[in-house]
């Protein structure tokens, strides 16, 4: 029953207190013609009502503070909850964005502080923290090659993309959006970027290649430098897709085999809360010479303090103000919580322990791309399929067992594809666990192939008809 | 799955029905519509636009991806299956019949890159 539902006449859960200060007639504040004429249908409820009901929706959810979350190419990691304490200082809080420089002078550091700790992590040379999410990071990037290619005269001739086939659909969408033409390069029987086809594609008409490394099937490019080396000397800028980041921490940097710009999900790789509205956070951090087109403002140290200031030839402004600053606070904390040494670190757990889960499922499920992985692996239910058990049946059965989906169905090139990721923050046991749920639904999905079919039969809403949802969707209540 | 007899088969899995001399009918097969799952949109494209062979002319989405529907033949559209608009469950469940998707019209078609019901059954088996 919704809150709606629930609302009784005259039932209340508080009384505002006496007004202290001189009432205002709202007609002389707002003209009569926008207020409303009659009063807004806010459920009159109790206040214990309240509380049970958003404790029993919360009940009903899953996170990843409930359970396992191995949401492939997601990096639902854990979010430590002093990030939380620490964004809600009031010098980070209780600030507002038209306050004059000198006032907030430690939340401009934080920034440029941050912007610097990421370049490093690049291996370039500066960042703009205003992008909200990996997507946004990605038009922004587009449109500072764009920038560039128009600085040196080559706006007309260079409007090609390149785009692998196994990269996340935000990347051509981002290309198409900043104007470009996009053309697939298609993957290799190793599952890198397919070197020969790259090389007939390049040439005067390339503005630059996009690449998610490690890419989607989890592996890492085994030709990156040779793929970086084609792209550069056709002429284009390489754009590293950083959504796999928590694989390469303190390992390898993009900017050192030759990517001219790096975006990186904060929500994913540092940390900050995912989903329902995250917010997320995407920066974007770029080579010495694409510095002078990123977007304003960027923070500046001179002088003995930090301003906001415009590059020369920026591409302006894309979000309001400075991007979403309390996610930034949080990647902060969490990036010098763990340092060098402690970003190293998650890196390597991250990728050991999808190697230890691949390594425990491959005889239970196809395996495509039988290689060592990095932060994540994608095994394939084609044998499940010819059981009459389809992938989708697969993660809807685990839910019964407590565990989030996994991603399907992606990447497109591995098919009923399953991507596993459990990064660092999960324990041997918590995998453990997992490796033996999976094998039992590999088990059951060949005695009793029907039980998946109606999975899940535990959780608050069992089987949903995603089909009718889509064709006949019901937008409002 | 069903590989109808009498149809031509492109290698993107359209069939394509000869009505006359100058009118085929076009569709996706029953692999294909298996493959993508439920379809819940097409994007019908408009009466008169011109097709080319191994361009895409539609798109569909079914609950786990969008794809393109390549044209196995070069022509005009003559005519849009406007039942799928509402219904695009007709592909799922009857895409050699009342799942068509449109009619394409020429002076004169080129078949040759098409494959015989028994040659894409046996291609069905490499894929």
């Amino acid at each position: 029953m919704l809150l709606l539902e629930m609302s009784k006449p005259g039932r209340c859960g508080y009384t505002l207190p006496k007004l202290d200060v001189p009432e205002v007639s709202l007609d002389e504040l707002i003209p009569r013609s926008y207020l409303r004429e009659t009063e807004p249908g806010l459920p009159q409820v109790t206040e214990p009502e309240v509380v049970r009901y958003f404790t029993q929706l919360s009940r009903k959810n899953h996170g990843v503070d409930v359970g396992f979350y191995p949401l492939g190419s997601c990096t639902m990691k854990y979010n430590p909850r002093v990030h939380e304490d620490i964004a809600a200082l009031p010098g980070f809080s209780r600030i507002h964005p038209r306050q004059p420089e000198s006032t907030v002078q430690g939340a401009l550091q934080l920034m440029y502080e941050l912007d610097q700790c990421l370049a490093e992590i690049a291996g370039l040379a500066k960042s703009s923290l205003l992008p909200a999410a990996g997507a946004h990071g990605e038009l922004a990037g587009l449109l500072i090659i764009k920038a560039y290619h128009k600085f040196n005269g080559e706006a007309d001739q260079r409007r090609e993309i390149i785009i692998p086939d196994s990269a996340h659909g935000t990347n051509p969408a981002s290309a198409q959006m900043a104007g470009f033409t996009v053309k697939e390069v298609p993957s290799d029987q190793r599952g890198g970027v397919d070197v020969a086809a790259l090389r007939e594609m390049v040439g005067p008409q390339t503005a630059g290649l996009m690449l998610t490394n490690p890419n989607t099937l989890g592996l890492f490019d085994e030709n990156l430098e040779e793929i970086a080396a084609i792209i550069h000397d056709a002429g284009g800028l390489l754009y590293y897709d950083g959504a796999n980041a928590n694989a390469i921490l303190g390992i390898t940097r993009p900017g050192d085999t030759g990517f001219d710009i790096v975006h990186f999900n904060l929500h994913k790789t540092f940390s900050t809360p995912h989903g329902g509205g995250g917010p997320g956070a995407g920066p974007i951090v770029v080579s010495e010479k694409l510095v002078d087109f990123l977007p304003s403002p960027i923070v500046e140290y001179s002088d003995g303090r930090y301003h906001f200031a415009t590059p020369k030839h920026s591409i302006g402004p894309i979000k309001a103000f400075y991007g979403n600053f309390g996610v930034l606070v949080k990647a902060y904390s969490y990036i010098r919580r763990l340092g060098a040494e402690g970003l190293k670190s998650v890196s390597e757990n991250a990728v050991l322990n999808a190697n230890y889960v691949m390594n425990q499922l491959k005889d239970d499920y196809y395996l495509p791309y039988d290689r060592t992985c990095m932060h994540e692996f994608v095994l394939s239910g084609k044998r499940q399929k010819e059981l009459g058990v389809s992938t989708l049946d697969i993660a809807k059965r685990l839910l019964d067992y407590g565990v989030h989906a996994p991603t399907i169905y992606f990447p497109l090139i591995v098919e009923e594809a399953i991507m596993i990721e459990p990064t660092e923050t999960e324990s041997k046991a918590t995998l453990d666990v997992f490796i033996q749920t999976m094998k039992t639904i590999a088990e059951e999905a060949r005695r009793n192939p029907e039980q998946l079919k109606s999975a899940p039969t535990l959780t608050p809403v069992k089987r949903l008809d995603e089909t009718k949802a889509a064709r006949q969707p019901i937008l409002k209540y | 799955m069903e590989v109808r007899k009498g149809l031509l088969y492109s290698k993107e899995h359209e069939w394509v029905q000869e009505v006359s001399d100058s009118l085929v009918r076009i569709g996706i097969t029953a692999y294909a519509q298996d493959q993508l799952g439920d379809i819940v949109y097409i994007e019908l494209p408009e009466v008169n636009a011109q097709v080319t062979e191994g361009e895409p002319f539609t798109v569909v989405e079914s609950v786990k991806a969008a794809s393109d529907v390549y044209s196995p033949v070069t022509g005009t559209i003559a005519a849009v299956n406007e039942k799928l608009e509402d219904s695009p469950e007709l592909i799922n469940e009857s895409p050699y019949d009342d799942g068509w998707i449109v009619e394409v019209k020429s002076s004169e078609f080129d078949f040759s890159n098409l494959m015989t019901a028994e040659e894409y059954e046996s291609y069905l088996k490499e894929v």
